[in-house]
């Protein structure tokens, strides 16, 4: 451990307060309390501990990398802020900032206590930038990953709302599609569809795709896998609501549903009804 | 168990799979069936897989052929109850069972084969009024 180093640690533990008070105005400058999202007890809190943490962590391993396990509490405390701020709505950079504002206080730090030696204090700075430089990236990575997380959760909710079975009659089930179609949303959809033909009886399920934006040739692939499970189980299938621009760009790919397609719901469910034997007709007066 | 019963029911055969098919039963299957569909004159056969929640491709292939001979004897070949999971299993391993029929169980299976039945004894009929 340099000599720098060790007088590093024993600086920050003397001058705490000068250089909370100091971050705390540099943060709420630029604008690190994210414009009142978070309290200003809360940002002193989490300033205070994150200084006494990394004051430990410089005393037992140096300044050098933030991988090893000194740097342990440091990183935790990171990852904790950062995944709150993401939930909190802080952006990125305001994010970032909360370690990188700290490098004005303690440059000044080093201004101060190695005026003597400019050398020393150059080497110093240096060292500390790219302590902290590393630190505002290991925040921003958390920040990113706690992000992913909310929206990978997200996704799951959309796929189990958007894939409901609805029985139209006896032996009728309808599945209307919104939104694309990939491999784990077909794998949804394929075990929704096949369950419900069980629980039901079913004799034919309309898959309508009034909702699908795009169809290509993998969307087209996954409908006819669907379709076939479907038909192992002993249930036909009809397809619906294949909008004008998608029946022209499927034939134009060259995309064919060798299966019996109807342009809307309403159609597919008359041709379901008469397959079954039954069939709807008017009253000679209306109730 | 070494072998797997067929029963007979009117004009079709009811082959019921309750324990898990190992390679030599099926082969021993089908070999009893082809038998039993000359020797029975069925023109049906069901086959109930609801018990079965396990698949491989040698077995989706064995089923296909079972379909293929018996089709060859003029039988139909009708599987039914099949799980959710052994359907998805099956297509993603590409083996849609073209050739087969497909029903939800063996009452509709039996319905499947007894519309075939009728069907296809009135188109002999008509053979017969438009022959020489």
């Amino acid at each position: 451990m340099s000599d720098g180093t060790a007088r590093m640690s024993e600086w920050l533990e003397a001058h705490a307060d000068d250089i909370i008070a100091m971050w705390m105005q540099k943060l709420k400058e630029i604008g690190g309390h994210g414009g009142g999202k978070i309290r200003e007890a809360e940002l002193e809190a989490q300033c205070r501990s994150f200084l006494a943490a990394l004051r430990n962590a410089i005393e037992n391993d140096g300044e050098h990398s933030i991988d090893g396990e000194g740097y342990g509490p440091v990183r935790d405390l990171l990852s904790d802020m950062s995944q709150s701020r993401a939930l909190q709505g802080f952006s990125p950079s305001e994010t970032a900032t909360f370690v990188l504002s700290l490098k004005e206080p303690l440059f000044q730090l080093i201004h101060q206590e190695m005026a003597s030696d400019a050398t020393a204090a150059l080497r110093q700075t240096w060292r500390l930038s790219s302590l902290l430089d590393k630190l505002g990236l290991f925040t921003t990575e958390a920040y990113q990953r706690s992000r992913e997380e909310v929206i990978i959760r997200q996704q799951q909710e959309i796929a189990e709302l958007s894939t409901p079975v609805v029985k139209l009659w006896d032996g009728v089930l309808a599945l209307p599609l919104i939104g694309i179609l990939d491999s784990t949303r077909t794998q949804i959809v394929m075990e929704t569809l096949l369950q419900a033909i069980v629980d039901q009886g079913a004799d034919i399920a309309i898959i309508d795709i009034t909702g699908v934006p795009t169809v290509d040739t993998l969307v087209a692939q996954h409908l006819l896998k669907t379709i076939a499970a479907a038909r192992l189980m002993g249930a036909d299938c009809i397809i619906s609501g294949i909008r004008p621009q998608i029946a022209q760009t499927m034939v134009h790919l060259g995309v064919e549903l060798s299966v019996v397609s109807k342009a809307s719901l309403a159609d597919a469910f008359a041709l379901a009804l008469r397959r079954t034997g039954r069939t709807v007709t008017a009253l000679k007066s209306p109730v | 168990m070494d072998r797997i019963p067929i029963l007979k029911l009117g004009r079709a055969l009811l082959v019921t799979i309750q324990v898990d098919m190992h390679d030599r039963l099926a082969t021993a299957l089908e070999e009893d069936l082809s038998a039993k569909i000359v020797s029975s004159g069925a023109r049906g056969v069901v086959i109930d897989i609801s018990g079965l929640d396990l698949v491989d491709s040698f077995m989706g292939r064995m089923l296909d052929n079972i379909a293929a001979v018996s089709r060859m004897l003029d039988a139909e070949t009708v599987v039914v109850g099949m799980r959710p999971a052994v359907a998805i299993t099956l297509v993603e391993l590409g083996l849609e069972l073209s050739g087969v029929k497909t029903a939800l169980n063996v009452e509709r299976g039996m319905a499947l084969i007894q519309t075939r039945l009728i069907q296809t004894g009135l188109e002999d009929a008509d053979v017969g009024e438009d022959g020489p």
